[in-house]
């Protein structure tokens, strides 16, 4: 069946059944590598992408129920040569150990950044809080995330 | 050294002999679990050129266009790329960027065994290090040949030139032309003053993060070759099962499907499309199942190891004369099974095509692979090239090895077509092997010079080491038919050990006995787990140095410090506890307190020293770890950044090993099989702060740093507990209901 | 634990009601609202209390499930503070650590009981019901005196709840105390010399600490339970809290063995997962002792009709035909929901609940279902347990109300819900953070 979705600001036309979770979508039809495939169960976060500009996990996302709502993958922000702040701050601080998760933490907090540019370190954490990263790299991920957001420290966790 | 490996992990007598060697200080390259490359050579040439002594191995330098390095290690997310860029750099003296570094692949690179216990710095880096250093050495020689001048009088600027006092330069492209590289290098080629370093110790940043962080290829997920066919397997819900009715036929119908593969117990599905294979593997998944292995055992949890049959190995035992014992301690401790728990499940790509086998793995170990999957496939090993391509972190031996071997004999049943087969989150909890849940029992005392006395240790584990070195390694060996048998687990002898990694401690006690009981029979399909059996040996050693302190009423860090010699140990504990502010902690008030651990990973590699703040919330028993701080002797740093990003990442890990982590299972099935019932740490609970400071020891030799952090983080959070309420906690994890049930109300 | 910090919005539908009767019999009521102030004490020393008595207290808390409310998302335990929306304005919990200035340090024991009982702070104001004192009024003073022990006992944490923002005149609390006559009924728990001890221990925990009907009992328009149709079924933090009488829609007949792993473990293989506000009710039940949940499970298993073993009904699948009727609906939920609830799935490889069994799925209201969609499920107990994702950011609320037709009309034999979309319309609404 064929399928009409915007993502990154392109217009795709996609041959693919309805209830394909859209992560199947963007990796095999439209050849994306930044959604990941995880666990496929909405638990892990490594699949986040946004959807209408919230962070959704992409993996549990039916593609048909998509419809007109512009998808952003990790690929829309910026390049390599023309990253975007937030990829900046990753950059910066070193923010990836294998960097599985880390596509899928960059969705999630610009999803905050842009509804709110200067959350606070418990917001952060909080909106965080979906997004697994098992090699530990949480940290950075934070400090990244709190230099695109103007704040300066390490937050105490209390 | 001449034994390799397996003849070392065959024969008992010399597990007795490094018994014999007395204090844990033995020293012994490569060997144990890091350490499975060829035989060595040429003993005498430091880290893996033992093995592989020819330069043109390790580096390529062409006339025109950029050097290549070849190393047999693997980036695993550790870093290790960018740091082995460093090192080549550096002896070679030129930018990083003029090098390609071809990694890990069975048909181009040395054989460098596992990439694994912290040895790919030790091992590797060494080796390149000095390969580099050889190669610099005899593009001067050419340079000074050519110019009649004494090569001692020759330069390098940093720019793959070599530079004359006059300022005449030539470069190593016009100079390698009439050189050959096709030599063994000597031992001692003349290095670079690390004084002038310009690329090595710097904080180079990542090559790898880029394409990571926009979407660039850079997993063997990512892979897509053309005509790729998606595969899964099908399989009852956990190791040890197996399907009642598999429906394979419901399968085999549905539109895309090019492939049911069935092989004894063996199925798995092959569609155009990963979607496709996926629904096609539920339709057939949609089974009751049986277990086919005896039952697991539901009750006592890891001390159930001390019911069962061990081999004994005596790891320490020393008579120093008898002491004047006043107080003693005792405990045992535990850990349960972990799981590797990889954000990415295993992933493998492989096509079988004019008579060879190609597999893209994200295994540690791409050439004892290129064997093993050859004998379960039946071709020759020269026949199968495995190509080391990244996924997500593995932190040992998680499903990357069998999911190889299970794409491999997919793509055998269909030739010419690339097979990518990708395990689902579910196959990856109930599948991979667990890291050891294990025990130990320590009965220590002090004298009244408030010194300890005696020692006596024990532990408990399964074998840490069952990567595959045979086809019987894999899990699908045993469902195909004909199938190979699961090899008999065998223990890896010190100095690096298992489950007794570790066990030996770097103090200098009087009196030690330490004794591993070694439990060949595996509750839970196990393997090699970050850090192996040091995490619990650390934990262990470390809460009982606290409770022998507090006894004798000494600070835990003049107690440490009294029983340590290693100067570098003493100067890690000093820094990182000055950093912290040890002096002038917050004493434990019932909530909030302080706790410090160091361990020398397998006293042979990194030092690392940690103190944590924590408090605990006594109406929940929820810990709240404030801040942390380390100090990490890993030697010459490459990065002093990628090391910090190890440690940080090791005291996350390690914090979430012993606050929450556990395989759960019934007698069936292990039933942890997702996020929910395998819960990690997560953002909310990661400490306020980390703080990594990273010695600086110019030119001394690399010490792997990767599993640093495991032992020492978990113990010191446990002396913290303590120290804020009083109570020893020693069976991980240290969850809130079992902090609450210790500290009452 | 973000979902299951929100107030209740229909058990306080009183403040609605308060409009009327508080105008109506304002005279009267200020009469009889007049409570006078209890003098303040110095904190006691933590050492006057016995620690048993501290300990038992602590385990009293729990059924009592105090630590729920008063607790704010990041906060000390106990400090307060945790916002309660209302279509009204916003309540805040109070402090209940012994911080002299901000908790209730310089309360006395009798006046924690009055509170507790009558509803009446040390100051002698009204509190809001919010504090379910119907129910509290009914717990032995021996048990008010425990808890009281462990509140005091806790560190004091200077944390001053802000200001409730109530609209006019519901700031006004004497008119509270004409909806304690109508809906304060006094008085310990009748002990029933039929039933056995744990029945009778039950009963008195169910209807005391426990406060079960708060949720489980409708409301009248002026938020008070309805004793008539007790446990027929409510409202809680936007969820329904399904009937815990004859009513009850689960497939199969709630055991009390079930009752008790449900309400310690947040799961039953033959029902379903706790959900929503639900799951902290769960959380507290996984720390007291096992006999206690036994005696819930007792009184409730009898209301409900208990029974012996799970009847082995053969559960409803009628995939097919909810296709033709919902295909939208199917197509989402082959894409959204049959990775964990389908055939094949690793959840039904676990033994997991097919959703055949879910009482969500089988209640006569929506509400619940459309909530566990919106918000997801996070495992109550350590962490650790069921766990699903909202999909409040990835499907509308039509794509939503599709889905449940279609799960409706494929796993029950029940009639349709009506009215679907509004449903989730209402259901993400009261969802939403205060
Ligand atoms: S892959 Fe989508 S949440 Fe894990
Ligand atoms: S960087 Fe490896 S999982 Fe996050």
């Amino acid at each position: 069946m064929n399928l009409a979705i915007t993502v990154n600001g392109a217009r795709h036309q996609v041959d693919a059944r309805p209830e394909t979770p859209l992560l199947y979508v963007l990796r095999d039809d439209l050849g994306l590598n930044g959604p990941k495939y995880g666990c496929g169960l909405g638990q892990c976060g490594a699949c986040t992408v946004q959807l209408d500009g919230k962070a959704i996990f992409s993996c549990v996302t039916p593609v048909g129920a998509v419809g007109d709502r512009p998808v952003r993958t990790v690929e829309g922000l910026g390049t390599s040569d023309r990253m975007s702040p937030l990829q900046q701050a990753f950059l910066d601080e070193q923010a990836a150990q294998c960097g599985y998760c880390i596509a899928g933490m960059i969705m999630r907090a610009q999803a905050l950044l842009d509804a709110d540019p200067h959350p606070t370190e418990q917001k952060i954490r909080a909106h965080m809080q979906t997004n697994l990263c098992r090699c530990g790299t949480h940290m950075r991920i934070l400090r990244a995330i709190r230099r695109v957001a103007g704040i300066a420290s390490d937050g105490a966790a209390a | 050294m001449n034994a390799t490996r397996r003849q070392l992990l065959a024969g008992g007598g010399l597990l007795v002999a490094f018994s014999m060697a007395g204090h844990g200080l033995a020293q012994l390259a490569g060997g144990g679990e890091g350490g499975a490359a060829p035989p060595p050579l040429r003993p005498d040439l430091p880290g893996s050129l033992k093995n592989h002594p020819v330069l043109d191995s390790w580096v390529h330098v062409p006339p025109e266009g950029r050097i290549t390095v070849y190393s047999g290690k693997a980036e695993l997310g550790q870093g290790i790329r960018t740091a082995l860029l460093q090192v080549a750099a550096e002896e070679l003296d030129v930018p990083p960027a003029a090098i390609d570094l071809v990694t890990a692949d069975t048909a181009r690179t040395p054989d460098e065994g596992l990439t694994a216990g912290s040895h790919s710095m030790q091992d590797g880096g060494t080796a390149i290090l000095n390969a580099c250093a050889n190669v610099r050495m005899l593009l001067t020689r050419a340079a000074a040949r050519r110019w009649g001048v004494e090569p001692e009088r020759l330069a390098t600027n940093g720019k793959a030139q070599v530079v004359a006092p006059d300022g005449r330069s030539l470069d190593y492209g016009a100079l390698a032309a009439e050189l050959s590289l096709h030599v063994e290098a000597i031992p001692n080629a003349p290095r670079r003053d690390p004084r002038h370093y310009r690329t090595l110790g710097r904080d180079l940043p990542r090559v790898d993060i880029p394409a990571k962080l926009t979407g660039g290829a850079a997993y063997v997920q990512d892979l897509r070759l053309p005509g790729m066919l998606h595969a899964r397997v099908v399989r009852g819900p956990s190791y040890g099962t197996r399907l009642a009715t598999p429906q394979i036929e419901r399968a085999r119908r549905m539109p895309g499907v090019v492939a049911v593969i069935q092989n004894g117990q063996f199925l798995a599905v092959v569609a155009e499309r990963e979607w496709l294979a996926i629904q096609a593997m539920r339709v057939a998944q949609d089974s009751d199942y049986i277990r086919d292995k005896p039952p697991l055992p539901v009750d006592d949890g890891p001390h159930r190891l001390e019911k069962l049959p061990a081999r004994e190995i005596s790891v320490l035992n020393t008579h120093d004369g008898a002491r004047e014992v006043w107080k003693t301690v005792r405990g045992s401790f535990s850990r349960p099974w972990y799981s590797h728990g990889s954000i990415g499940p295993s992933c493998a790509v492989a096509l079988a095509e004019g008579g060879g086998l190609t597999l893209w793995s994200h295994s540690q170990g791409v050439f004892d692979m290129h064997r093993a999957v050859a004998e379960l496939v039946g071709l020759p090993p020269e026949k199968v090239r495995c190509i080391h391509t990244p996924s997500a972190g593995c932190y040992g031996q998680n499903g990357a090895d069998d999911v190889t071997a299970e794409a491999g004999l997919i793509a055998m049943a269909l030739p010419g077509r690339p097979i990518r087969l990708q395990w689902m989150r579910e196959q990856e909890f109930g599948w991979e092997p667990c890291g050891c849940g294990m025990v130990t029992r320590v009965e220590a005392a002090i004298g009244p010079d408030k010194r300890i006395a005696h020692w006596n240790y024990e532990v408990w584990s399964n074998s840490h080491n069952n990567r595959p070195v045979g086809a019987g390694g894999y899990a699908v060996a045993q469902e195909i038919r004909p199938g190979f048998p699961a090899p008999e687990p065998k223990p890896i002898p010190m100095p690096e050990g298992d489950g007794d990694r570790n066990a030996n401690p770097l103090y200098v006690f009087p009196n030690m006995n330490v004794r591993y009981h070694f439990v060949p029979k595996m509750p839970l399909r196990v393997s090699a787990l970050r850090s192996l059996g040091a995490h619990l040996n650390i934990f262990t050693i470390e809460s009982v140095l606290d409770e022998l302190a507090l006894a004798g009423g000494v600070d835990p860090l003049a107690f440490r410090l009294a029983h340590m010699q290693d100067a570098r140990a003493r100067a890690v504990m000093i820094e990182a506890t000055t950093r912290f502010g040890w002096k002038t902690r917050p004493r434990g008030d019932g909530r909030r307190g302080c706790g410090m651990a160091f361990a020398r990973y397998k006293n042979i590699g990194a030092y690392c020293a940690i103190a944590m703040e924590i408090e605990v919330e006594r109406e929940t028993g929820a810990i709240i770890v404030h801040r942390v701080q380390a100090a990490v002797d890993a030697g010459q740093p490459a990065s002093p950044d990628g090391i910090r990003n190890q440690v940080e990442g090791g005291i996350l890990q390690s914090l979430s090993w012993a606050t929450r982590e556990a395989v759960t299972y019934d007698a069936t099935r292990r039933t942890s099989f997702d996020w929910g019932s395998y819960p990690i740490l997560r953002f909310e609970e990661v400490p306020g702060s980390i703080a990594v400071h990273v010695m600086d020891r110019p030119g001394d030799p690399f010490l792997g740093a990767g599993e640093t952090a495991q032992g020492p983080t978990s113990a010191a959070l446990a002396n913290a507990i303590a120290d804020a309420t009083g109570a020893r906690l020693r069976d991980m994890p240290l969850t809130p209901a079992v902090v609450k049930a210790a500290i009452g109300v | 634990m973000v979902t299951l910090r929100r107030v209740t919005q229909s058990r306080l539908r009183w403040v609605m009601a308060l409009l009327l009767l508080g105008l109506a019999g304002a005279l009267i009521a200020l009469a009889l609202s007049w409570r006078p102030a209890i003098a303040p004490i110095t904190p006691p020393a933590r050492s006057s209390f016995a620690p048993a008595l501290v300990a038992r207290g602590a385990m009293l808390a729990k059924l009592g499930d105090c630590a729920v409310c008063h607790t704010r998302d990041g906060g000390a335990p106990l400090a307060g503070g945790r916002a309660l929306a209302t279509p009204f304005g916003t309540l805040y919990s109070d402090n209940l650590t012994p911080d002299p200035e901000t908790g209730i340090g310089t309360w006395s024991a009798s006046a924690f009981r009055r509170a507790m009982k009558d509803g009446v702070s040390r100051t002698g104001a009204h509190l809001y019901p919010a504090l379910p004192y119907e129910h509290f009024t009914h717990v032995r003073d021996a048990d008010l005196d425990a808890i009281y022990a462990f509140l005091m006992t806790r560190r004091p944490v200077h944390a001053a709840a802000p200001a409730n923002r109530l609209i006019f005149p519901l700031g006004f609390r004497p008119l509270l105390a004409g909806w304690k006559l109508l809906f304060l009924h006094r008085g310990e728990t009748p002990i029933d010399p039929g039933r056995s001890a744990a029945w009778n221990r039950g009963a008195y925990i169910v209807e005391g600490l426990g406060h079960c009907g708060g949720c489980h009992t409708p409301r009248n328009l002026a938020g008070g339970e309805i004793r008539s149709q007790a446990y027929a079924g409510g409202i809680a933090e936007g969820w329904r809290a399904p009937a815990l009488n004859a009513a009850n829609p689960a497939a199969r007949k709630w055991t009390q063995d079930a009752l008790v792993t449900y309400l310690r473990t947040g799961i039953s293989p033959d029902h379903s997962a706790a959900a929503g506000p639900m799951g902290p009710v769960v959380e507290s039940l996984s720390q007291v002792p096992e006999s206690e949940v036994r005696a819930i499970a007792a009184y409730i298993g009898a209301k409900m009709g208990g029974g012996t073993a799970p009847a082995q009904a053969r559960l409803p699948d009628h995939a097919g035909a909810a296709a033709r009727r919902f295909p939208e609906g199917a197509v989402l939920f082959a894409g959204a929901c049959a990775g964990c609830h389908g055939p094949g799935a690793p959840m039904m490889g676990q033994d997991r609940p097919s959703l055949a069994l879910a009482t969500t799925v089988r209640d006569g209201s929506a509400t619940s279902a459309a909530q566990a969609v919106l918000q997801g499920i996070e495992p109550p107990v350590a962490g650790r347990g069921p766990k699903m994702p909202g999909f409040a950011d990835a499907l509308t609320n039509e794509q939503i109300a599709a889905v449940l037709g279609y799960l409706r009309a494929r796993y029950t034999d029940q009639p349709d819900w009506k009215k679907l979309p509004a449903t989730v319309a209402k259901a993400r609404k009261e969802g939403a953070q205060p």
